[in-house]
């Protein structure tokens, strides 16, 4: 059920788009009014999501035992994974978002015959999401050769990198491929390993098949139901400049590739696909390890009403006299 | 709001990074490239056609050209048939440059608007461009 829902869902807005296009002509929807309100609502949706997450206060710096702290200076520290200052959260930060460290710690616990309970590393899971989110990023600014005229020599550089296996006519992008494979890995990873699977939600199947779904109908449009790129620019310019245009005759496929993009990117904001700009405000992570280096006040204090024992002399002080007490003045 | 000063830098990088093909083209003007077909040759022709329809060439051009190359190379196939009493030969230079000798106004107009490079020209000599 967890599964087939989403596979459903998916299957369903294919066939609304080609329902809508083939039959209904409905191609100022598809093609203008849809993309520029999933645009607008990703924008603000994200900015909606990172604003709401920033009202959160964070007291105090999270230690973790990833390396050893910044200590005595003969105890050799850990600048990367225990940083004390702005540098070394940086190069935290990087490590994380760029190669994915932490992921690369991941350990499975797996019963074996004996019985024994094994630990090891699991590596595999890193690299299929490092393939994954490497691709889909070279694939995105890829893209952009259809979004911007006349194309900069950085992005012709990095069309001709992804394609220089030059296979076939139009020449495979390998981008592409090693997408599809990450992505189908990951659904495979959830569906054949009964622990996995039992955890996995329809919040976890849905974008894997979404972004099947999209890579599926990209590739199919570039290699095997040819369509007019040259159109297809000029429509991109077109919405991009403002001044939309309807493209002539453009195959269907083209616009199912559009609105599942389109879906995309008004799924993110509300999912957890925001892993997109959350990793940028993981605690763990983007703070350095100066606890004790530096005094932090807790955000949430309020200005607590205090009595001091001036205060108090001064309020008693006959009293005290009276009854013996020493007091500190006359 | 805690942290302003990096979490306003940070939406307002977001919103650039999304925003900059809009930007972009505000500066640049939008075309779509024609590909010229005023060569001699065409010129001359009463009918004018290629070996396949237009609108199957515009999309198909490039697996066209490829099985050519396939065929020719690998089984020395170089015959692809009458069209209108006219033999056509497998070949880039003597079939299809013969007419669209203008490679910088016929190939080049739109494999530039979408960044294609195609490695044609890394075997055939490229025409010098219209005859005059």
């Amino acid at each position: 059920m967890k599964i087939l829902f989403p596979l459903l869902v998916v299957i369903i807005l294919v066939g609304l788009v080609f329902m809508g296009v083939q039959e209904a002509n409905l191609h100022l929807l598809f093609g203008i009014i849809i993309p520029y309100v999933s645009v607008t609502i990703f924008i603000l949706g994200v900015i909606a999501r990172v604003v709401n997450w920033s009202r959160s206060p964070v007291p105090f710096r999270i230690p973790t035992t990833c390396g050893q702290q910044k200590s005595l200076s003969w105890i050799k520290r850990d600048c990367l994974e225990n940083p004390s200052n702005a540098v070394g959260v940086i190069g935290r930060m990087a490590l994380e978002i760029l190669t994915f460290r932490s992921l690369f710690r991941n350990t499975q616990t797996e019963l074996k015959q004996g019985p024994y309970l094994v630990y090891h590393e699991e590596k595999l899971l890193w690299l299929a999401a490092l393939a994954f989110h490497w691709s889909f990023l070279i694939v995105v600014i890829r893209h952009f050769r259809l979004f911007i005229e006349p194309i900069p020599g950085c992005l012709s550089l990095l069309c001709s990198l992804d394609g220089f296996m030059e296979i076939g006519s139009p020449v495979v992008f390998l981008s592409g491929v090693a997408l599809l494979g990450a992505v189908s890995f990951l659904l495979l990873r959830r569906i054949l390993s009964p622990k996995i699977s039992y955890i996995s939600l329809t919040a976890d199947y849905f974008p894997l098949f979404l972004i099947i779904a999209i890579a599926a109908s990209g590739i199919l449009m570039r290699y095997f139901v040819k369509v007019d790129v040259i159109d297809i620019k000029a429509y991109t310019l077109g919405l991009l400049s403002l001044h939309p245009v309807i493209p002539a005759d453009v195959s269907v496929i083209f616009y199912i590739h559009l609105f599942l993009v389109c879906v995309l990117l008004v799924y993110i904001p509300f999912s957890k696909l925001m892993h997109l700009g959350g990793i940028f405000l993981s605690p763990t992570r983007n703070m350095a390890n100066n606890n004790r280096l530096k005094r932090h006040i807790n955000p949430w204090n309020y200005p607590v009403k205090v009595h001091t024992y001036e205060e108090y002399e001064e309020h008693f002080r006959e009293k005290m006299k009276q009854v013996g007490i020493p007091v500190e003045k006359e | 709001m805690y942290d302003k000063n990096k979490i306003i830098p940070g939406l307002i990088i977001f919103v650039g990074i999304v925003a900059f093909p809009f930007f972009y083209n505000l500066v640049t003007a939008d075309y779509k490239p024609e590909p010229s077909l005023d060569t001699p040759v065409i010129n001359k022709m009463s009918k004018k056609q290629c070996v396949r329809p237009k609108d199957f060439m515009k999309t198909e051009h490039m697996k066209v050209l490829h099985e050519w190359r396939d065929s020719v190379v690998r089984y020395g196939e170089r015959e692809y048939g009458v069209i209108d009493g006219v033999k056509y030969e497998k070949s880039l230079q003597k079939t299809c440059m013969q007419c669209h000798s203008n490679k910088k106004d016929f190939c080049d107009r739109c494999h530039t608007y979408v960044d294609v490079k195609p490695y044609c020209w890394n075997c055939h000599i490229a025409p010098e461009g219209k005859e005059e």
